[in-house]
């Protein structure tokens, strides 16, 4: 089951790099995704019979941390080929993209789904390098996709930023191999996640204390962690939509799930809070800069990654505090996180399409143009601030009990984040989808399922938890203790 | 061969790998980079099959192949190319000047050694010394990042990384396993593909290739 669901992307991507822009194209994206999320659903299922397990002569391995994460990613990828159906249609009646920019499109996007579900198996920490390379790369030129200067100029420090810090973690991860040398013998077993975890206690801790910290530099890059969050508003708001809408919702979960990853096994080795209070560290710091930022935005979807920042600075600053609860509201805020932002990108995609810019001041009269894109970014952005009885609630609410036990004094740091940022997605949002329609608001058909179906499951999650999720959270929150 | 003579040849390719790079950051003219890129490559993939003789470790002939192919032949073909096709002989200004740059080299080679010294103690390998090198190594390319304003040449910079990173690697630990060193391999090889497609994009849209002409995407006040 884990072998198909990595194949199923990878044979799209050849298969749409084949098809090209035909009539037929966005269907073949979307059953492929539509394969992939029953491949991954069929994962989980023996996971939940199974427990985890290791495949492949162990080079893949699946646990409840890393099936959940990788359901989402396939579920996420699903709806956003359905959103880009209707979305890429309308890019290329306004002549944004022709023929070989949709080929390359789809074959892209496939082949960026499959790398993230290999950075999310693999149980070989170099591999794990490997594919989030691949991740960026593959997404680099969907980046630059409409040519413009500042496309251009986003993919391009996007593609140098990443690269960079990317290669911060490859420098950690081979003081990594060099500390489980030591221990394992040579070879790609010393690489293998779950053999470093069994022996974590008797890595020499100076080395892994070293090596964390190109490890959080490196990945932290990617999960947009400030201040090495440069590209991140710049590439996340100059891309087609349904690439913002995976960048924000899946790429920076897996990156800070190799992040993760490779705490656990610090922590195993240094027995001290070393790494977590880095992770904290940066957390604070990016909720903070990225609220006070998002003040200052007029583009909407830069506003939006803005957020992402935020929310990523959340869920690090949770798995850094550390403890049941906090990692079981981080754990919960990226699977939440995900699923709002995404539905939020599809309607701003939409709306954006709808007036013809990204320009806030410029965007007004939502609910009466189109009440599906004026409510589903109402109610999207309800969720993302943390209103209740949405699932960010819960996840931010578990985040600030664990905080308020475990670390008083940051409180105050964390409130006035979340508060700030509240008040200022709120400012923007309300005239937007509020008043009259526009002269020059276009109508259009949205793509009414993907975000329906998003906003449904946020609520859900926010009222009540499915058995098998709590399970799984808790076997998580067990595992990265 | 006797560990004693092979452990001071790899110091010594190391010396060179460490000159290529000081001298990659007082280059100014572009195929004079290319040049030094591909005798650090050259360097590297010489260090790489001594110390895979030296300790028995038949994969990395496989990486020092696989370096000499890419790094010495095949990459700075393509940026040669690239060059000629794309008209760029001279460096544009730089932020910094070239005495400054190389001070502040020497500084990142101290500090590389302050920050290996701990892991250095711990290794009993012929290679060990040259640990500090490598991050050197690393470091210099990113300063060579950061100082130069020119598409190529940060490009140039972005691959000394990624020599001295697989320096590191064969310094620290005799290499990361084979398929880690392929996957590695291949992402820098997707990354030239990439890089390439860029430069005609940045040139065809800005008619240069100063990346300085690329700040539109700034915050507004």
């Amino acid at each position: 089951m884990l072998l198909i669901l990595l194949l199923v992307p990878l044979f799209a991507a050849v298969i749409l790099a084949f098809v090209g822009d035909r009539k037929f194209a966005p269907e073949i994206n979307i059953i492929g995704s539509a394969a992939t999320f029953v491949a991954g659903a069929g994962l989980a299922l023996q996971v939940f019979e199974q427990g985890p397990m290791l495949a492949g002569k162990n080079f893949f391995f699946v646990d409840a941390f890393n099936v959940y994460l990788a359901v989402l990613t396939s579920f996420v990828s699903m709806t956003t080929a359905i959103f880009s159906r209707r979305y890429m249609r309308r890019e290329r009646e306004h002549g944004r993209i022709g023929h070989i920019r949709i080929r390359f499109y789809h074959a892209m996007f496939q082949l960026f789904i499959f790398a993230m579900l290999l950075c999310l198996l693999t149980n070989n920490i170099g591999v794990l390098w490997i594919a989030m390379e691949l991740a960026t790369l593959s997404t680099v030129l969907l980046v630059s996709l409409y040519r413009t200067p500042t496309a251009i100029e986003a993919a391009w420090k996007y593609f140098i930023l990443c690269g960079v810090g990317i290669s911060q973690a490859l420098f950690g991860t081979v003081l990594l191999y060099f500390a489980a040398e030591k221990v394992l013998g040579e070879g790609g077993e010393a690489l293998l996640w779950t053999n470093l975890n069994k022996v974590s206690g008797s890595l020499e801790p100076t080395v892994l204390s070293l090596a964390f910290v190109f490890l959080m530099v490196g990945y932290g890059t990617k999960v947009g962690l400030v201040p090495l969050h440069n590209w991140l508003p710049d590439a996340h708001s100059e891309g087609p939509t349904p690439i913002s809408a995976v960048l924000s919702g899946l790429l920076l979960n897996v990156a800070l799930y190799a992040l993760v990853r490779c705490k656990v096994l610090v922590d195993g080795s240094t027995g001290t809070h070393h790494a977590g209070n880095i992770m904290m560290g940066f957390g604070l710091l990016s909720i903070l800069v990225a609220a006070f930022s998002l003040l200052r935005q007029k583009d909407i979807k830069r506003m939006f990654s803005y957020s992402s920042i935020e929310h990523m600075g959340i869920a690090t600053f949770a798995f850094g505090l550390g403890g049941p609860i906090a990692t079981f509201g981080a754990l919960l805020h990226m699977l939440v996180h995900s699923l709002a932002k995404s539905a939020i990108f599809f309607t701003v995609g939409h709306a954006s399409q709808m007036h013809r810019t990204q320009d806030m001041d410029k965007i007004m009269g939502l609910f009466k143009g189109n009440p599906l894109v004026g409510w589903g970014l109402m109610f999207g952005v309800m969720a993302i601030v943390g209103m209740p009885p949405f699932g960010v609630f819960t996840s931010e609410f578990l985040i600030l009990t664990a905080t308020i036990k475990d670390a008083p004094w940051l409180t105050p740091f964390l409130l006035l984040g979340l508060g700030v940022a509240f008040a200022a997605l709120f400012r923007r949002v309300q005239p937007m989808v509020s008043g009259d329609v526009p002269p020059h608001q276009k109508p259009m058909k949205a793509a009414h399922v993907p975000v329906i179906l998003h906003m449904a499951l946020v609520l859900m999650l926010g009222i009540y938890m499915p058995g098998f999720l709590n399970n799984w959270f808790h076997t998580a929150v067990e595992l990265l203790k | 061969m006797d560990i004693n003579i092979a452990s001071q040849i790899t110091s010594f390719l190391a010396a060179l790998v460490l000159l290529t790079a000081f001298a990659m950051l007082a280059q100014r003219r572009m195929y004079g980079l290319v040049n030094l890129f591909a005798w650090q490559g050259l360097f590297l993939s010489i260090n790489t099959a001594i110390v895979g003789f030296v300790a028995g470790k038949h994969h990395l002939y496989i990486s020092s192949v696989l370096t000499l192919s890419l790094k010495v032949i095949l990459l700075p073909y393509i940026l040669h190319v690239l060059i000629r096709r794309l008209k760029v002989h001279k460096e544009v200004e730089m932020v910094v000047n070239i005495p400054m740059t190389m001070l502040i080299g020497i500084a990142l080679v101290i500090f590389s050694y302050h920050l290996t010294a701990p892991v250095m103690e711990l290794s009993t390998l012929v290679t060990r010394s040259t640990l500090a090198v490598a991050l050197a190594t690393v470091m210099i390319g990113l300063l060579m990042m950061i100082t130069r304003r020119h598409a190529v040449t940060q490009i140039i910079g972005f691959l000394a990384m990624e020599n001295g990173l697989f320096f590191a690697a064969t310094s620290a630990t005799y290499g990361m396993p084979l398929v880690v060193e392929l996957g590695v391999a291949l992402d820098i090889l997707i990354a030239a593909f990439i890089f390439g497609i860029f430069f005609f994009h940045i040139n065809t849209t800005f008619d240069s290739l100063d990346v300085d002409q690329m700040a539109r995407l700034k915050e507004e006040d």
